[in-house]
């Protein structure tokens, strides 16, 4: 087992999940599709890849102030990532987990982590414990 | 150093005011939190662009804050919705999301909020003092109400901003604090020809070169001859935000905070000095356009920002009573929708075959009619941005008048080499 330790930005349940690592900075509003949890943007290096139920890793966020917006809609159809791993912490994109946890809706767990850590979770099977604590079983890749 | 709420703050969020007034302060002060801000501030006013519908959720939210009992203690305009409430324009949404969405916008009205609905809400009366705490919404409003009304807001977007507005308060970081609103960037535009400088269609391109180059840092424009008028000031932010993440700029011996270069950078040597020059100018302006050798265009969308009555006295003055051969939609708000009706200029310039759209715009709800291969022409640099990714028309930009010259020919018409 290896083990990462992140810090909490926003409280979340333990989860698990595929860790996908964005390999270019992401604006959730028109670069992420609400109903499907695909990414959307054409020109994004991950484009077509599924973010629901997995660990995903934002190198950085840009864009529309709508971002929070797409990420509560996909709270709410319960397509969410399983835990949302920021390089630095953006209010802009969290306020989305922030909200739905007033609405008493399932959240994700969001860190941070920096991102030159992201490449080695990439593709694995992650774990995320409730304090942060990222893991992955090396011997199944 | 951890966030500290007052006792006031703290028994609000406890629910001393009701559950709804109870929510906004939570997620006013769990983001102030997250964002390391050591304290909230009280705020004068608000803009809220949470009114637009992106999904079910929203509209839930919005009614929990209702049926919480919420309503907002300070001034609060509505930016645009997804509906043109005003029966000016009609949209394609299917049932399920028109339903939304005019729910939506009823909660935000039931919230306290006025029913502005523009993008351009510093034209319909909502003028913050120079040095006012407030939170905006609203990309281009977000970097106008900074720049040229010198009041001070982050960019806060859905969510954050009703509950801003709720509370009354802000996070106290970022564009709110002094230290953080000088120029670090000095964006010299001196090399250009004072004669385009002074025109129109010189500001989007502008401000897609100093979105693109600058991104979130804050820059001085440095070299004009002439003192900018507002509706270029408000078309060049507005380009500017959607090409970056421009939430503050500066124009040395025009805007409130920069009577000159050196106070706008806080008497502190810029870290870098852009020279702007021709060719970066035609570089920008080729990449306002995506459509390739248009031989016709399909329709004409003027208004992001929302039009003023300015801008609506040019659109006559070009049009010269012509009729169009393909439509021109004019985007606008309501401040402004009232007077052409009450001067009955509503019905002349729809008899031309212009398409008024209020409460809206055309980018954010399907208004303009499905078209594979569809070409839109545009004077605005922000339309020009969203237009090809939210509409699946291709764009091409132009000034003003060559949009009005193309909208009565049906072929795209360019008054000189652009």
């Amino acid at each position: 087992m290896s083990g990462l330790q992140a810090d909490v930005l926003l409280a979340g349940a333990a989860s698990r999940g595929r860790a996908l690592a964005l390999t270019a900075p992401i604006s959730f509003w028109g670069g992420v599709d609400p109903k499907t949890a695909l990414i959307a943007d054409a020109r994004h290096p991950e484009y077509g890849q599924n973010i629901s139920g997995r660990i995903l890793l934002v190198p950085e966020t840009v864009g529309s102030s709508s971002a929070a917006a797409i990420l509560l809609e996909l709270v709410h159809a319960g397509r969410a990532p399983a835990a949302i791993v920021l390089h630095q912490p953006d209010a802009i994109l969290l306020l989305g987990l922030i909200v739905a946890k007033e609405m008493g809706w399932n959240t994700p767990i969001a860190l941070r982590l920096d991102r030159d850590r992201f490449a080695e979770l990439h593709g694995r099977d992650v774990q995320v414990s409730e304090f942060g604590l990222l893991s992955s079983d090396l011997e199944r890749h | 150093m951890g966030l500290d709420l007052t006792s006031d703050e703290r028994a609000i969020a406890a629910g001393e005011r009701g559950v709804g007034a109870a929510m906004a302060m939570r997620i006013v002060a769990e983001t102030a939190r997250l964002m390391g801000a050591t304290r909230l501030i009280p705020i004068e006013s608000a803009h809220i662009d949470g009114a637009l519908y992106h999904g079910d959720s929203g509209t839930l939210f919005a009614e929990r804050l209702v049926g919480g009992g919420a309503t907002v203690s300070v001034r609060a305009t509505l930016n645009v919705g997804a509906v043109d409430l005003t029966g000016c324009s009609r949209n394609r949404l299917p049932a399920h999301e028109l339903d939304m969405a005019k729910r939506m916008m009823t909660a935000y009205r039931a919230l306290g909020c006025e029913p502005t609905w523009t993008c351009a809400p510093y034209q319909a009366g909502h003028r913050p003092r120079l040095g006012a705490q407030v939170a905006w919404g609203e990309s281009n409003a977000v970097v106008f109400c900074n720049s040229v009304l010198g009041a001070r807001t982050n960019r806060y977007g859905d969510f954050l901003d009703i509950a801003c507005a709720i509370s009354g308060r802000a996070p106290d970081y970022g564009l709110h604090r002094t230290e953080n609103r000088r120029a670090t960037v000095v964006f010299d535009v001196s090399q250009l020809d004072p004669a385009f400088l002074s025109s129109a269609v010189a500001w989007p391109v502008l401000g897609n070169l100093y979105g693109r180059m600058i991104g979130d840092a804050i820059g001085v424009i440095t070299g004009l001859s002439f003192r900018p008028w507002e509706d270029i000031l408000k078309a060049f932010g507005a380009t500017a935000a959607s090409a970056g993440a421009v939430g503050l700029f500066h124009v040395a011996g025009a805007t409130p905070e920069a009577p000159d270069e050196a106070t706008a950078c806080g008497h502190i040597p810029p870290a870098e000095r852009i020279v702007v020059t021709p060719a970066l100018i035609a570089d920008a302006r080729r990449r306002l356009s995506t459509a390739e050798r248009a031989d016709r265009i399909d329709a004409v969308a003027i208004g992001s920002p929302h039009l003023s009555l300015e801008e609506f006295d040019s659109l006559r003055s070009l049009l010269k009573g012509r009729t169009l051969a393909v439509p021109i939609y004019a985007c606008t708000g309501r401040h402004v929708l009232n007077i052409l009706e009450r001067d009955h200029q509503r019905q002349q310039l729809e008899s031309l075959g212009v398409v008024i759209v209020a409460d809206t715009c055309v980018v954010v709800t399907p208004i303009l009619p499905e078209k594979p291969g569809a070409i839109l022409m545009t004077n605005s640099g922000k339309f020009a941005h969203y237009a090809p990714a939210n509409t699946g028309y291709s764009v091409l930009y132009g000034s003003m008048e060559e949009c009005v010259e193309s909208a009565v020919t049906g072929v795209p018409v360019f008054a000189g080499p652009s």
